[in-house]
């Protein structure tokens, strides 16, 4: 195929830390912001005041919720212990999902397109489309299997995440603010962007630390962006058996320790300094 | 994967337009007779109009010319490319009997195959599409290429209704019945793959990389209304009209139309004609429940992010 | 400019060249306020095809202490706002009936006479007039306003909000969570969060969660329902609700049992040496031993007596009970520490007793209890700085107990949140990580004891007429400080500081539509409301609070005679009111978010900041402060008119600059001064907003190095907020482990003292003013008794979803797409036992009332509650939304089931659904049971009736088209 750059010199993309991101939903509407009237139509909303609301969106945050296979039906009676403290050491819990294009290397959508609007730029392999080529037909969205292009129902053109190109070499801006909209504006600071090719860039680093993996890696497209996984959690239980105290609460007295500590005597919990 | 009636009616359409074309373009049918002159003509506008029916659920239809340009890589490029290409050798075709009452073979060999590629680009469309495990499959041409034949076939049955009773009419009633038996067969095939094989190998752990922590489920949607992907491509539908669809379509597509050539062929005459525009009519009702349920049944992986068949609302 | 070419990467079909589109805008600073957490804005504006001026982007502004260039996705969908169809137009004369939406457009010169006209009558008896603002940040001025009309009936939205949290912080460390204080997320290595979905600290805690993960810290969040941040949390504890109090107390208990308590720090900053008279039965038990200067006594160990606490080289006596000689009188005394250490230390504390009520496993309290020892005392964290105390000590560092904690109305939204929050503060103080490096941190002007606030003031200075004696709102020492007449009555209409509810600093805003209609304590002639849904989600029972706002007399009269209202948009309560005043967008007037109302500074600055019109309004509106101004005018309000009778201000923004409270202090403390070289205290700056301007329309003082911990007994900082003019001289805090307040008025319900509590509610105030903190069942399940577990067994709560505010976003197209619609998520194992599955349609009964909702299956959330997102159900027709809008058919309000009133008991009487002790709306008290119901229309219900839309809605939306071209 010839429509797909061999390499890029650069790989620019997101990583996204599932660890941190408290589901907020700040980065879908500021990249909706800036987006509607940056590159490319603007981002229609259909029936915006009605009774069906929708429009076109190029980052949406998914909640899921992860069940331990063995309570996932029902979970446990009321009351019992440890039945209720659902999560502490991974029980159930809810995992707030961004997702947007993932700038794949082997991005199908670009290979169906007919028209060559859709294509992947060899400078730093992120996927765009142009829209004066974009016929609308749709397949590129099919071909994507994260869901990541959306069609504009009103201009009739496909829209993407365009890793704010227009933002991280528009010179209009100062330097610090050359970085897609989403990730200047995520308050829980959840979303990191970084040129993946190059394994000393902070994101590389953060990806090869927390172990970032490949959406569907085996749908084969070879995405760039990164997800970060949640955390190990450690239970709260296992520090129950706290240090007792030095001495037994019987030899002096409910507060001897206190009366120890203020005669400067043995210390404790924490003593006079 | 929603069923868009503007490519329903495409692909069913041209599908018996290129059948039929490449049936005449073998070089049946007397270039000198009006019912041939017919039938090239019923070709070439089954063909437009499936061609400019694919054109309504584009976004730009103004700019469709550019479809042509990705050929290298992109089936839908190489469908419209070879859509116009075979325009070419079958209008010249045509032509020729219209006008000339002629016919050349060596270009009808280069017509019918032509037609074929046609429709192979079509499926290919469909086929390639990793993201729809039930369409990415040899079976998804297979099907396609056969039920091209056959209702093109049937079509031309219907068109020339040659007198009943005749060796050449049983012959073609054979052909007909054998490849409606073979297309469903295929579609069978197709089906039984289908129905099992889901998201193929994605599912809601890989799609999200938590697999490791446990079962993953839907807990809330990104909006809450549905969007330009859960409308395209999150569609499904319930279960008891699956089956009955199901029903529909072998009884449209299969069990008349044999019956019908078979009977048709047993009486002959009017009524035998007749018949077999009956089971023209029915079989393409059934292809459209065939392409319908081609469409319905198809799960798109993006599904997965909208939790997966459960938590999609089954369409009524 | 060179457009910036993007090339394409292949090389067949030549170069896709994209131009980008120019500069954004020009740039404007200002503040937010899609809620109130008031971060810094850029607004940068474009013209249009007309050369028009609009908003193209607005961003996170990088340099505000706030949110240092983060924007939430309600700030970020602000031009949806300013340009929603459901903005106010002009000003509006009601002509249908109440609650129909019928309005007819008139003059500004008419409304303002109108309403001039009805409230000039009522400055003959001032009380008539009840001026409630809600969500407001200009309470300086709308309270001072209303000081000067000489009404008492003037409070915010707090009652209904949060004061329990306030309050008790407040009481307790002279700080209090909310906007008032943050942790020190740079360096706390462990958070606790109690009961937070959101908050209005809504970017800095995301931002702090963000740094906290980063920093390797660990995040254990205690809520019934596990997403947004729970979903983050290290450790997620899935409480029951309404029990966090008993949770605390017993990490508590595990603390005194494990001896991990930072005893220098309680003796330094806290009253847990103080003498604590033992004497029952009389009128000084309970209360705190003081010599003949009212200075607190402790009792020195080694000389064996009595002595101030404020005497230099004491060594405190913590343990023992005494026999102290205090004004020549033998009296039995305990110190404060000792009398916690003996309630706290009893079994019914142990992890193993409080498991089975909090639904929290025995292991995991006591887990959590040693988690917070050890990070408190291993991980010490120790800042070379050296800093004096207000005793004269010097010391050569801060040392700080990185533990850090965070609470909001999960636990204050209880009738029992104000003990549970003192709770909170209470075994913060014992850890010692109060102001401290990697603890909380107040935020200037915080800390400031309760003594340093005002008393409650309810009476005129002179006669029954003219101005009020002080402010509204404080904080009553005692029960003589009760906004009561002389035969006990309530003075206020929202019966706020009655023994209803005693310490309701904040007032009781919830209140005053039912006392209102009730004419208890008495009628009144207009309802003045701003910025308040309380026709709908801000009211308990809004079906009820419906039907007094349009209940009319046998006269046909309305009963509350007069209501006006200020909106800027078409809520549900601009329908239920006659005059409405429309407000301008938060882009288009001046605000200011003043050190003298709910100040927005950060742990080591001081920082206020205003707003100003970044874009002049395009309709006849007018800012709602330079309304009320002019309306003071007007009516000729002291402080507000020249002798001549002209308006002393013009504006909002005159006032901002020009009006002071005392000499040198006004509305703004930045930028002071002739040459605007001064903060806090100067004369006032006629440049004083252009320079906000230029500053990104905040002003930022740091405060010095030595004063940016234990800011409570600091000298530099206590120097520091004297200069800035927080008081006029130092105001060190001593937390009260031991709250002496609240025996005064368990002692008067015990029969002693002039003011004492009518009988029937002696016993209630008794047993829930506890000095020490304490943990009672809720009311609601408990007034219900047996029904409580046979009808009611489950809990139901709202969460505030992160992208709207209140009822506001549902008219903004974007934020309105992500929550079109709540359903009712319920726990899988109540699904499995009711037969539930995702989707179906259920009814949910309280004591109160029913609704229809649609259900949604969790597993993540405590097995005994359901909750929904609050506010996303609409009026049909309001905020110009299409009458089928989902957030009306399938969105519900849970308010319905919620009472203001908790069911009638015995005697008939029946208590108000609020904190005994502040008034607190106890909105998560709600106990409910579910069951299946027919889908039938798929509506949720009830449905009332619907408001009149102006035009049909726009059919689609493309947003900043005219600049993609
Ligand atoms: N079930 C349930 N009910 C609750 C709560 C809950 O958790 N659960 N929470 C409670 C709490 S804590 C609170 S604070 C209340 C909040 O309840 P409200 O304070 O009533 O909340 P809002 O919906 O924000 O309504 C404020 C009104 O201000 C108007 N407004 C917005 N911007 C402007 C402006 O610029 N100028 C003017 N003049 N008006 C404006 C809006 O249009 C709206 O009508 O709700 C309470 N109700
Ligand atoms: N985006 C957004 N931000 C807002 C607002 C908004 O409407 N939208 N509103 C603002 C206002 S007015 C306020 S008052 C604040 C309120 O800020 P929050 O207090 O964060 O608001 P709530 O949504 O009431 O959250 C209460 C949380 O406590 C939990 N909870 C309920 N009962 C209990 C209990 O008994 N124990 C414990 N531990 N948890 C419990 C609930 O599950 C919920 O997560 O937010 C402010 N910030
Ligand atoms: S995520 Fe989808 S749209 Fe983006 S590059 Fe990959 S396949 Fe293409
Ligand atoms: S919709 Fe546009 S970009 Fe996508 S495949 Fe079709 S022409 Fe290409
Ligand atoms: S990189 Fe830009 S376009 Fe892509 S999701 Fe983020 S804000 Fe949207
Ligand atoms: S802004 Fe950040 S925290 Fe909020 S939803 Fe997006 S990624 Fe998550
Ligand atoms: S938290 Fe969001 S809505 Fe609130 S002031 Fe900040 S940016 Fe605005
Ligand atoms: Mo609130």
């Amino acid at each position: 195929m010839t429509t797909l750059p061999a390499t890029t010199q650069k790989q620019l993309g997101l990583v996204i830390d599932l660890d941190t991101c408290v589901g907020c939903h700040a980065c879908v509407i500021n990249c909706k912001e800036w987006n509607t009237s940056g590159y490319g139509t603007a981002l229609s909303d259909q029936d915006p005041y009605g009774a069906n609301p929708t429009g076109a969106w190029l980052n949406r945050i998914h909640t899921f919720e992860v069940l331990q296979e063995s309570q996932n039906s029902g979970g446990k009676p009321a009351g019992q212990g440890v039945g209720e403290v659902i999560g502490t050491a991974g029980e159930a819990r809810v995992v707030h999902f961004p997702k947007s294009c993932l700038h794949c290397e082997d991005a199908p959508c670009v290979t169906v397109c007919p028209t060559g609007a859709s294509y992947k730029r060899a400078e730093d392999g992120i996927v765009l489309v142009d829209e004066d080529m974009c016929i609308g037909c749709g397949l590129c969205a099919w071909s994507c299997a994260y869901g990541a292009r959306e069609m504009d129902l009103a201009a009739g053109v496909m829209k993407k995440c365009t890793l704010c190109v227009d933002r991280i070499y528009n010179e209009d801006l100062e330097e610090v603010d050359r970085q897609p909209a989403c990730v200047k504006t995520c308050p829980a600071g959840a979303r990191h962007f970084g040129d993946l090719a190059d394994p000393m860039s902070d994101v590389s680093i953060l990806v090869k630390d927390r172990g970032g993996f490949d959406l569907m890696p085996e749908q084969g497209n070879k995405p760039v962006n990164k997800y970060l996984p949640p955390r190990e959690r450690t239970s709260l239980a296992a520090s129950a058996p706290m240090a007792m105290p030095e001495a037994p609460i019987e030899a002096d007295g409910l507060l001897g320790w206190v009366d120890r500590l203020l005669s400067g005597g043995a210390s404790s919990g924490k003593g006079v300094n | 994967m929603h069923p868009a009636p503007s490519v329903i009616a495409f692909t069913t359409l041209s599908g018996a337009g290129y059948g039929l074309a490449f049936v005449l373009a073998l070089g049946h049918g007397n270039p000198a007779f009006t019912s041939t002159k017919i039938a090239w003509f019923v070709a070439l506008a089954l063909i437009a109009i499936g061609l400019l029916c694919s054109t309504l659920h584009l976004g730009n239809p103004q700019r469709a010319w550019r479809a042509f340009s990705q050929w290298r890589s992109s089936w839908l490029s190489r469908e419209g490319v070879m859509a116009v290409l075979t325009f070419v050798p079958l209008t010249i075709l045509t032509g020729m009997s219209v006008f000339g009452d002629t016919f050349h073979l060596g270009l009808g060999y280069v017509g019918g195959i032509m037609a074929a590629i046609t429709v192979y680009c079509t499926a290919m469309i469909y086929a390639s599409l990793r993201t729809i495990p039930q369409w990415h499959t040899g079976w998804t041409p297979a099907c396609y290429l056969m039920f091209s034949m056959t209702s093109g076939t049937v079509l031309y049955l219907s068109l020339f209704g040659w007198p009943a009773g005749t060796q050449s009419n049983d012959r073609w009633v054979m052909l007909a019945i054998v490849f409606l038996i073979v297309s469903w067969g295929f579609k069978f095939m197709w089906s039984r793959r289908a129905l099992s094989v889901g998201y193929g190998d994605s599912t809601m752990e890989s799609a999200t990389g938590l697999g490791h922590l446990g079962k993953v489920k839907l807990l809330e949607r990104p909006h809450a209304m549905g969007n330009y992907l859960t409308n395209e491509m999150a569609f499904r539908v319930a279960r008891k009209h699956l089956s009955k669809l199901g029903w529909i379509e072998i009884v449209l597509g299969a069990v008349v139309p044999i019956v019908l050539l078979a009977v048709s062929s047993l009486i002959g005459g009017g009524f035998g004609q007749f018949l077999q525009v009956v089971a023209l009519m029915s079989l393409m009702g059934g292809l459209f429940v065939e392409r319908w349920l081609f469409f319905a049944v198809a799960r798109h992986a993006v599904g997965l992010y909208y939790g997966g068949d459960e938590a999609l609302v089954p369409a009524e | 400019r060179a457009d910036i070419r993007l090339s394409r990467g292949s090389e067949i079909l030549g170069a896709h060249d994209v131009k980008l589109n120019g500069p954004v805008g020009e740039k404007h600073s200002t503040t937010c306020y899609m809620c109130a957490c008031r971060c810094g804005i850029n607004v940068y504006l474009k013209p249009d095809e007309n050369g028009v001026k609009k908003v193209r982007y607005i961003e996170g502004n990088r340099d505000h202490p706030v949110n240092k260039g983060v924007l939430c996705a309600k700030g970020s969908a602000g031009i949806m706002q300013h340009y929603s169809p459901a903005r106010l137009n002009a000003p509006m004369k009601r002509v249908g009936p109440r609650g129909s939406g019928e309005f007819e457009e008139i003059s500004w010169e008419e409304a303002l006479t109108i309403a001039t006209d009805w409230m000039e009558p009522l400055k003959a008896d001032p009380k008539k007039l009840a001026f409630f603002t809600g969500r407001d940040q200009s309470q300086s001025l709308t309270s001072w306003w209303a000081q000067q009309f000489g009404t008492p009936n003037y409070a915010a939205h707090g009652g209904f909000c949060s004061v329990n949290m306030a309050a008790a912080g407040i009481y307790t460390i002279g700080g209090a969570f909310w906007e008032f204080g943050s942790p020190d997320w740079d360096r706390t290595k462990m958070f606790v969060m109690f009961g937070v979905a959101e908050d209005h600290d809504s970017n800095p805690i995301k931002m702090g969660i963000g740094k906290l993960k980063k920093n390797g810290g660990r995040f254990v969040s205690v809520n019934p329902v596990r997403t947004g941040y729970s979903a983050v949390a290290d450790d997620w504890l899935g409480i029951k609700p309404g029990t966090d109090g008993l949770l605390i107390l017993s990490v508590i208990h595990e603390l005194f049992r494990t001896q991990k308590i930072d005893i220098d720090y309680l003796l330094r900053y806290s009253n847990a040496a103080f003498l604590v008279i033992d004497a029952p039965g009389t009128a000084e038990h309970g209360m705190i031993a003081r010599d003949k200067d009212g200075v607190e006594l402790v009792w020195d160990s080694a000389k064996k007596k009595a002595v101030p606490h404020t005497t230099k080289g004491v060594a405190p006596n913590l343990t023992s009970a005494v026999m102290a000689t205090i004004n020549r009188k033998k009296v039995a005394a305990k110190p404060v520490f000792m009398l916690m250490a003996e309630e706290y230390t009893k079994a019914e504390y142990a992890p193993e007793n409080i498991a089975p009520r909090t639904g929290i496993d025995a292991a995991t309290i006591a887990g959590l209890a040693a988690e917070i020892a050890r990070v408190a005392f291993e991980e010490e964290i120790t800042i070379e700085q050296e800093w004096v105390d207000m005793k004269g000590e010097k010391h050569d560092r801060f040392i700080g107990r990185p533990v850090s904690m965070h609470a909001m109305r999960g636990i204050s939204a209880h009738s029992n949140g104000f003990q549970t929050c003192r709770a909170l503060h209470v075994l913060q103080v014992l850890i010692g990580s109060v102001d401290c490096p990697g603890g909380f941190r107040c935020k200037p002007s915080y800390p400031k004891p309760y003594t340093a606030h005002p008393k409650p003031h309810a009476k005129n200075a002179k006669g029954t007429t003219g101005p009020l004696a002080g402010p509204h709102l404080g904080y009553p020492h005692g029960p003589e400080d009760l906004a009561l007449d002389a035969d006990g009555n309530a003075l206020r209409i929202d019966k706020a500081f009655t023994w209803d509810a005693p310490l309701s600093a904040h007032g009781m805003m919830h209140m005053v539509i039912a006392n209102a209609h009730a004419g208890d304590p008495y009628k009144i002639d207009t309802l003045f409301m701003y910025m308040a849904n309380m026709a709908w989600n801000s009211s308990m029972n809004t079906r009820g609070t419906i039907e007094m706002l349009t209940d009319k007399d046998a006269k046909g009269d309305y009963i509350i005679p007069h209501i006006i209202y200020s909106d800027a948009y078409r809520s549900e309560m601009v329908a239920y009111a006659d005059l409405i005043l429309p407000d301008t967008t938060y882009l288009e007037r001046h605000d200011c978010i003043s050190l003298l109302d709910r100040p927005c500074s950060e742990p080591e600055a001081v920082v206020d900041s205003i707003r100003w019109p970044v874009v002049e309004p395009d309709r006849d509106v007018r800012g709602f402060q330079s309304v009320v101004l002019d309306l003071g005018a007007r009516l000729g309000l002291p402080g507000m008119t020249n002798e001549d009778g002209s308006a002393k201000y013009k504006d909002y923004a005159d006032y901002m600059v020009n009006h002071e409270r005392k000499p040198g202090i006004g509305p703004l403390a930045g930028y002071r001064g002739e040459k605007g070289d001064k903060a806090g205290r100067g004369a006032p700056n006629p440049d004083q907003l252009e320079r906000y301007k230029a500053n990104g329309s905040f002003s930022m003082t740091h405060l010095p190095d030595e004063a940016l911990f234990f800011k409570h007994a600091n000298k530099a900082y206590q120097d520091f907020a004297v200069d800035m003019g927080f008081f006029d001289a130092p105001q060190p805090v001593t937390f009260n482990l031991y709250l002496e307040v609240l025996q005064k008025f368990r002692l008067a319900a015990q029969g002693h003292g002039d003011v004492q509590p009518p009988d029937r509610i002696r016993d209630r105030v008794a047993r829930t003013f506890d000095p020490l903190p304490v943990w009672y069942a809720p009311f609601e399940g408990e007034d219900l008794g047996d029904r409580t577990d046979n009808e009611f067994p489950y809990h139901a709560l709202t969460q505030r979803p992160m992208a709207m505010y209140h009822s506001w976003g549902s008219q903004n197209a974007w934020l309105r797409q992500i929550h079109t619609k709540n359903p009712l998520y319920v726990p899988a194992s109540i699904c499995d036992a009711k037969g539930l599955k995702d989707g179906d349609w259920a009814w949910v009964t309280s004591w109160h009332g029913k609704i229809k909702v649609q259900i949604a299956r969790m597993d993540a959330v405590n097995a005994d509650t359901m909750w929904t997102w609050n506010a996303i159900g609409k009026r049909r027709g309001a905020w110009e939304l299409d009458k089928d809008a989902p957030e009306a058919t399938k969105g519900f309000l849970l308010n319905h089931l919620i009472n203001e009133l908790l069911p009638p008991k015995k005697d008939g009487y029946r208590w108000a659904n609020s904190d005994p002790i502040t008034g607190q709306a106890a909105w998560y008290d709600l106990r409910v049971n579910i069951e299946r119901a027919p889908e039938g229309e798929g509506v949720s219900e009830p449905v009332l009736g619907h408001q009149k839309r102006r035009r049909p809605a726009k059919e689609e939306l493309r947003y900043g088209l005219e600049w993609t071209k």
